[in-house]
Order: C-alpha cells, then structure tokens, then sequence
C-alpha cells in the first residue's frame, strides 16, 4: 500500500510536468489550428538554457529558470513568426505540419551542433530535500513539480478567463474571422499563444530534468509525443484537458512501470490512448469538432 | 463627401474573378441596400470592404481615409462594423461575453457600459439571455447577438450581410424594424440582403450586383417598383 501510494504521488509528479506541456500543445492546437510538434523541442532547448547558464557559467538558480522561460519565449516566438506564420494562409495543413517537423529536428541538430550529442547531468533546481510524510518518502521535486502545475494552470485560467488578451485568444479559438471583426489581431494572438506555451515548456524542461537528470539534444522528443498524447486524451484544444490527460498519463505510466513492465511502460500509454480514443474520439473534455459553413 | 466610398473594386479567388469593378457610395445617414442573387458577390462585397479578404484592384475609401489595404482588425476601431453571414456568434461564450468582444476596442469601461446599455434597449432580449452560451440561442436570437455586437464598437458605419437569411417571418420583421431603428439612432447601414422587398422598403437608395458587377442603382423607392427589378428579384 506504501509503496503503491509512493507510485502515485511520482505519477501525479510526472504527469504534472506532463500536463504544463500538454497545455502549450493544446493551446496552440486550439487557437492556431495547427500541431506543433517542434513543442518537445522547446523543453529541451529550455533545459540547456538552465543547464547553460547554472552549471556552465555557475550562475544563481534563479538565472538559470528565468534564462531558459526567456530563451523559450522568444524561440517560441521566433518560430511562430518564422516558420508557422508564412504559411497560415497557405491552405495545406499538411505543409506546416511537415514545417513542425522540419522545425523539431532543427532544433535537435542545433543543440546537438552546441552542445554536442552526450548526455549531460542537469543539476536539480529544486534546493527542497525529501521529505518523509508518515511512511512515505515524498522527493522535493515532486512536490515543487505539483505545485509549480497547480500555480501555472490556475494562472494561465484566469489570465484566459479575465483579462483582454485572454478573451482575444478565447474568440480566435472559436472563429477567426469574426475576432478580426471585433478588432482582434489574429496573428498577435497566435504570436502570444506561442510564446506562453514556449514559457510552459521552459518550465517543464527544468522540473522534467531536476526529476529525470540525463539531458541530451531528444530529451524533449518523448515527453513532447507524451504530452501531444495527453493532449489528445483529454480533448485537444481544453486546456483542463490537457491538465486531466497529462496527470492520467504520468500516473499510468508510473504504475506500468512499476507493477507491469518497464518496457514496456510506454507501449501501455499509447494503447490507453487509442483505447480512449476508440470509445470517445474527441477526447475526455473534447467537443465534437463544428464544421464550418 | 461619402462616409463609404468604393470604387471600381476587384477581387478574385484564385483566378476566378467574384467582383469586377465595383463601385457605390454610401452617405452618412443613409441605408444602403446591397441586393442580388446568391452568388452575385455580395458577401465578397463586404469581407473586401472590411478587410477580411484582399482586392485586386480598386480603391475603398472610408471617411476620406484610403483603406484598401488595411486588415481587417484595424479597421473596427476607425467606425466600421460588420455582422457578417451565418452570424459568427462565438457560440461557447455567453451573450454577455460576446458583446464585450465586440466592446474590444473601445477602452474605456464607462464608455462600454453607456453603449451596452444601449444595445440592451434595442434588443431586450439579450438582456435576458445575458448569461446564456450564445451557441444555445435560437437563429434569430444569434442575429440579435451578432447586430448587438457589431454595434458594441460604436461604429459610424454597421455592414450587415443577409441578417434575415433562414429566420421565421416574424423574426425578419423584428430585424427590419431594429435595422430601421438603430439607423433613426445615427448609424449608416450597408444592407446585403436576398430579401430584396423588405431591403427595398427600408433603404434610401440601393445598387444591384450581378456576377460581380453593379447593374442598376438608384432610389429604392423607384427600384421597388422598375420592371426588371420585380421580375428578377421581387418574384412577380
Ligand atoms: N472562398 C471562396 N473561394 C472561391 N470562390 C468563392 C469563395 N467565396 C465565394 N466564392 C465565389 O464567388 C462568387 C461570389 O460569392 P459571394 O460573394 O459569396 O456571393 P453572395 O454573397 O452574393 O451570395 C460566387 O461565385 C462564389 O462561388
Ligand atoms: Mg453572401
């Protein structure tokens, strides 16, 4: 029962880390209408700032995380600008879909051209020790992981829900065309989506590394195909989806791991995700998708 | 000198041309019927003018200002308002949230209830069904919203595009009657209607497009009653 209990409290761990990525995925999926899967890249790139700025240059923690969530917000920013936007109004999904790949390897090769392809060891930005609660022994990235998800997504809800930029992001999810004729800049909107999912995932790069130490140029690759899958879970496009599908699938995966099999860990998310999707094709919180007339 | 000046506009879609050299005028004061068939152009009319989507060639000009190539979100807050076709409504946002965003513009919080106090006394309705998700309203109810709306900028000029398209007869009634009313408030009205009689009735002078040209013009009254008119749009 202990041991069990343990399990599911680093599952909430993971899948809170999850979740903050699912959300930039989701958010951007949501207004910009296109996936991004150069988003698992962000983390990484988030990682190497920290890891840069901390174990390279021997600078206070603090720098490191504001570094790396600056570093995201730009290269978020820069790719929406200079990637995705160009070909918004180019008519074929497929062609940006095909750009976020090409913009995820990108990414990949850079770092590898930086940093080199060894793994590096990213030292923990949580000063927290393990705390023992009764019989459990509860990490201290745990905990900060958890509460770091809990303060972002309780934020990001009422900056979506109450503020101008919030509705302007709200009324581009919902039709384009008339949020422009309300006075909404689409693409600014799109820019900002970009740059406070980029944000997220710098966020999640430093706590999925302070969790999991090894960083590489794909560290970001499997975490962004879980999150995209959390995402999906949870009804791409609802942010309180994303949140549900990235906690459910830290703690599956956990638990796989620890009661079925490591290896195959993995392979057991990925068939909850087409089990869900054969019973409810949008998703947990997902809408039916209107078509457009 | 116009409110609303266009002259000889075009604009394709790909290679197939929908208006070619289009030109009228709209005053300030005044309601201005757009009539024609479907397909004649008349929505593209409107998205050009507003923005949404790019000319060919020709010019737009807007209170003497050229603004042919400004997009679409800019050109709200210069006194432009379109309700566009099909409504538009956001519908996972209430009523209250909808008219808000059409409020995007105008920055001032005082401002912004003075003129939604005003949209509630022309259309009351909305007033009761201020909490609801616009998605649930009825048709004529989501045209109300999306007139609401519109007017929630404080526009000079409002562009409506077919606001009776698929509503009950008693619902075209009321819209007709609030387009008359919220005009008698000071608003130019740009009226794109299929429903050419009731557009007729209610307009000063209208123009007439056909595959993507103006055709006729003239006062509505006359137009109401010219031959050719009653034969091709009026059904008799
Ligand atoms: N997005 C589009 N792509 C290609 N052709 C279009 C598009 N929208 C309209 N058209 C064509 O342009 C012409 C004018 O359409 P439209 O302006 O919608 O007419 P109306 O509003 O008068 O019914 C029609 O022949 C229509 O098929
Ligand atoms: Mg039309």
């Amino acid at each position: 029962m202990v041991s069990f209990i343990t399990n599911l409290i680093n599952g909430l761990s993971l899948g809170s880390i999850y979740a903050i990525i699912a959300i930039g995925y989701t958010m951007v999926y949501g207004i910009a209408k296109m996936l991004n899967f150069a988003h698992g890249d962000v983390i990484m790139v988030g990682a190497f700032a920290a890891y840069t700025i901390i174990s390279t240059m021997g600078l206070p923690t603090p720098v490191g995380i504001l570094a790396a969530i600056v570093c995201c917000t730009l290269l978020g920013i820069a790719i929406e600008k200079i990637a995705y936007r160009p070909l918004r109004n180019a008519g074929s999904p497929l062609a940006v879909l095909i750009t976020a790949i090409g913009v995820s390897y990108f990414l990949q090769n850079g770092a590898m051209l930086i940093f080199g392809s060894d793994t590096k060891m990213f030292s923990s930005v949580v000063p927290l020790q393990t705390l023992s609660v009764g019989p459990f022994l509860i990490p201290g990235t745990t905990i900060v992981s958890i509460l770091t998800s809990v303060i972002l997504v309780s934020v990001l809800q009422i900056f979506i829900n109450k503020t101008r930029p919030g509705q302007a992001m709200l009324a581009c999810a919902q039709d384009r065309a008339a949020a422009s004729l309300m006075g909404i800049s689409v693409n600014n909107t799109i820019t900002l989506t970009f740059a406070i999912g980029s944000a997220m995932a710098a966020v999640a790069g430093v706590l999925l590394c302070s969790a999991y130490p090894a960083l590489s140029p794909t560290t970001g690759a499997m975490p962004g195909i879980k999150a995209f899958v959390a995402a999906v879970f949870g009804g791409i496009g609802s942010v309180p989806g994303a949140m549900v599908g990235g906690l459910l699938l830290g703690v599956i995966e956990i638990l796989s791991r620890a009661y079925i099999s490591t290896q195959l860990s993995d392979a057991i998310v990925f068939a909850v995700l087409i089990v869900v999707l054969l019973v409810k094709p949008t998703g947990l919180f997902g809408k039916v998708i209107q078509e457009k007339v | 000198m116009a409110l609303l000046k266009v002259t000889e506009l075009s604009v394709n879609y790909g290679v197939i041309p929908a208006l070619r050299g289009v030109s009228f005028e709209v005053n300030e004061g005044e309601i201005i019927a757009l009539i024609g068939a479907n397909g004649a152009g008349k929505t593209t009319t409107l998205h050009t003018v507003t923005g949404l989507i790019p000319s060919a060639a020709g010019r737009i000009e807007f209170m003497g200002k050229d603004i042919t190539k400004v997009p679409a979100h800019k050109i709200v807050s210069m006194g432009m308002a379109h309700v566009p076709e099909g409504r538009h409504v956001f519908p996972d946002m209430t009523v209250y949230q909808n008219l808000l965003l059409g409020a995007y513009t105008v920055k001032e919080a005082g401002k912004r209830d003075s003129i939604l106090k005003e949209v509630y006394e022309h259309f009351p309705r909305l007033k009761e069904r201020e909490r609801q998700l616009a998605g649930t309203l009825s048709g004529g109810e989501q045209q109300m919203l999306a007139m609401g709306r519109a007017l929630m900028s404080d526009p000079r000029i409002i562009l409506m595009d077919e606001p009776s398209m698929g509503l009950s007869p008693i619902y075209v009634n009321e819209i007709f009657s609030i387009i008359e009313k919220v005009s008698k408030a000071g608003k130019t009205v740009l009226l794109v209607e299929q429903n050419a009689r009731k557009a007729l009735t209610i307009a000063d002078r209208a123009y007439v497009l056909e595959t993507g040209k103006i055709t006729m013009e003239g006062a509505a009254d006359d137009l109401l009653h010219d031959d050719s008119i009653r034969k091709a749009y009026l059904g008799e």
